[in-house]
């Protein structure tokens, strides 16, 4: 099968590759039909991730038809059609059985502070990924679910990871009526937990990036306050302004580890690999949000320690709640939601990319060119 | 003028926000949204229909945390460790916990021997990928005016850099291979 395949930092090809195959009595292998690059699969790219194998397929987020199923299968058979939430999870340990699907303990030899995810690296189990043309999944019964008909294609995917996110980061941040939310990034991720900041009862919601496109973006389809952080020499101190000297009640960092804040920064954490991540971004959360308010953290940061300003976080009294999404958990109200047209997610995707010209997304979406928020892969004819 | 005990009114009120925003207020209840709360212990709510789920075989040594008690029940078979970069993992994996940033230093240390090694195992079989970072012809398809100088970005001032983070493993290859083949033609 054809397969995008890890060279080494900034080194991606599309090959040959050997088929997955059936290796526990609940695992089901998935024939790919449409994935996406996400956000987060730049930090594999640009080599921040430990023990990001050469060979390793990349590719958390995609849809597909069940190709073959193991023996123990009951609720899929081949032929189905299905949308994989991007956590490998089984469903009955501590914490699935207890909600907690992105922490399963399961399914992960490799740590036990992170869960299972499909071509992420072995850090999160060594699972090779969706962008290929065929996928193995485990726990095929607890994971994939049936796409319903009345959606398309291009939202099943946007369902396997960035919309459910996006919604899981506003959620996190417990707005209530009137809150003023600041959602920092806005990349799919930022974009969805500003829209949904809204139908969490937000009074105002004010979007901050450093890419033009995207804070456009924020306006139409978030209606958005937006703020170009390089326009200003100080970001936290305008966002001061603009919340009368409080504070935002609620911030949600949906940057995360490839933030570009400082050149310091971005040595010791992108290249020099000292940090799990750059953490301006959840810095500029805590200094922005106000006294006793809450800062959501949905972008993704790898396992070394970061310079975090934790001495004002305690000094204000802040609530920091984070976790990977969920998001089979949050599948049945998204879709009502959908149901309801309240929003169209395809609004954000500006690339559909065919899975042999992957190596040119992955470039285009990494040094952020062509107005590119979200790329989607098509897999097949 | 002293700070107020109400938060300044610059939010537009609550019927001209759901008037205008479709779906404005869906999920106005804090308790009813589906990660609130936190915790709910529901061990059928994904389908899942076994109590403990079952062994997959373990077909070689599968390095694993020593903070986990066994081998989990599923686990990723792809690359198992090998080579250099191979005992380097298993020793990250072997002597520190996930606590230790030696575990983590290791693993990226391996990484980067990990490109190395496969670099000159595809040149001793002939079959060489791509030497440079690729997807470069993005650059030319889908460049447009260069956002690079046509817009504010903080990303700029790093950008010299990727060349060396790209190219760096393999040059040190390709040093070492020379070095190594000078020892092995002066060898009588
Ligand atoms: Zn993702
Ligand atoms: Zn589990």
């Amino acid at each position: 099968m054809r397969a995008l395949v890890y060279r080494g930092p900034y080194r991606v090809e599309v090959r040959e590759k050997d088929m997955p195959r059936i290796e526990h009595h609940n695992d089901a292998v998935v024939k790919v039909e449409m994935g996406a690059i996400c956000g987060s699969d730049l930090h594999l790219y640009h080599g921040m991730m430990p023990d990001t194998r050469v060979g390793t397929t990349f590719g958390h987020e995609f849809i597909g038809t069940v190709h073959e199923v193991g023996p123990s299968v009951r609720n899929l058979k081949v032929g189905d059609r299905v949308m994989v939430p991007f956590n490998v999870f089984c469903g009955t340990c501590f914490f699935c059985a207890r909600g907690l699907y992105s922490n399963c303990h399961n399914v992960n030899p490799n740590a036990t502070a992170v869960g299972g995810m499909y071509g992420y690296s072995h850090t999160t189990g060594g699972y090779d990924g969706g962008q290929a043309e065929y996928v193995r999944v485990p726990f095929a019964d607890a994971g994939p679910s049936l796409i319903p008909d009345w959606i398309s294609d291009e939202t099943a995917v946007l369902l396997t990871d960035a919309l459910p996110t996006g919604y899981f980061g506003a959620q996190l941040a417990d707005i209530v009526e009137g809150d003023t939310v600041v959602v920092l990034g806005a990349g799919p991720v930022g974009l969805f937990a500003a829209r949904s900041a809204w139908l969490m009862g937000a009074g105002r919601v004010i979007v901050v990036d450093h890419l033009e496109h995207r804070l456009e973006k924020a306006r139409t389809f978030a209606f958005a306050e937006t703020y170009n952080f390089a326009e200003h020499d100080d970001i936290v101190v305008l966002l001061k302004r603009v919340t009368d000297h409080l504070g935002a009640d609620r911030v949600i960092d949906a940057v995360g580890a490839e933030a570009d804040g400082n050149l310091l920064m971005h040595v010791t954490s992108a290249k020099l690999k000292l940090q799990g991540g750059s953490p301006v971004a959840l810095n500029w959360a805590i200094d922005a949000v106000r006294k006793g308010g809450t800062v959501s953290v949905v972008g993704a940061y790898g396992p070394m320690f970061s310079a975090v300003k934790f001495g004002d976080a305690m000094n204000k009294g802040l609530t920091l709640r984070m976790n990977q999404c969920p998001v089979k958990r949050q599948w049945p109200r998204l879709l009502e939601h959908l149901r309801a047209g309240y929003f169209d997610p395809t609004e954000i995707v500006t690339h559909r990319i065919p899975l042999e010209h992957l190596p040119e997304g992955y470039h285009i979406m990494s040094a952020k060119l062509d107005g590119c928020i979200k790329p989607l892969v098509t897999v097949g004819d | 003028m002293p700070y107020p005990a109400d938060k300044p009114s610059r939010a537009p009120s609550s019927e001209e926000l759901r008037a205008r925003i479709p779906g404005w207020g869906a999920d106005l209840d804090p308790a009813d949204r589906p990660s609130v709360p936190r915790e709910r212990f529901d061990p059928r709510a994904t389908g899942a229909w076994w109590d403990l789920p079952e062994q997959q075989p373990e077909t070689y040594p599968r390095e694993r945390s020593i903070e986990h008690a066994r081998l989990t029940p599923v686990f990723g078979t792809t690359y198992p460790p090998r080579g250099v970069s191979g005992a380097i993992r298993r020793l990250a994996f072997r002597r520190y916990s996930e606590a230790r940033a030696a575990h983590w230093l290791l693993l990226l240390a391996a990484d980067r021997v990990d490109v190395v090694e496969s670099s000159v195992r595809e040149l001793t079989s002939g079959r060489v990928s791509n030497p440079v970072a690729t997807g470069l012809r993005s650059e030319v398809t889908h460049g447009g005016p260069d956002p690079r100088t046509t817009a504010r970005r903080v990303d700029h001032n790093h950008r010299w850099m990727d060349p060396i983070v790209t190219a760096g493993p393999l040059v040190a290859a390709g040093v070492g291979a020379v070095l190594v083949g000078r020892r092995l033609l002066r060898r009588p």
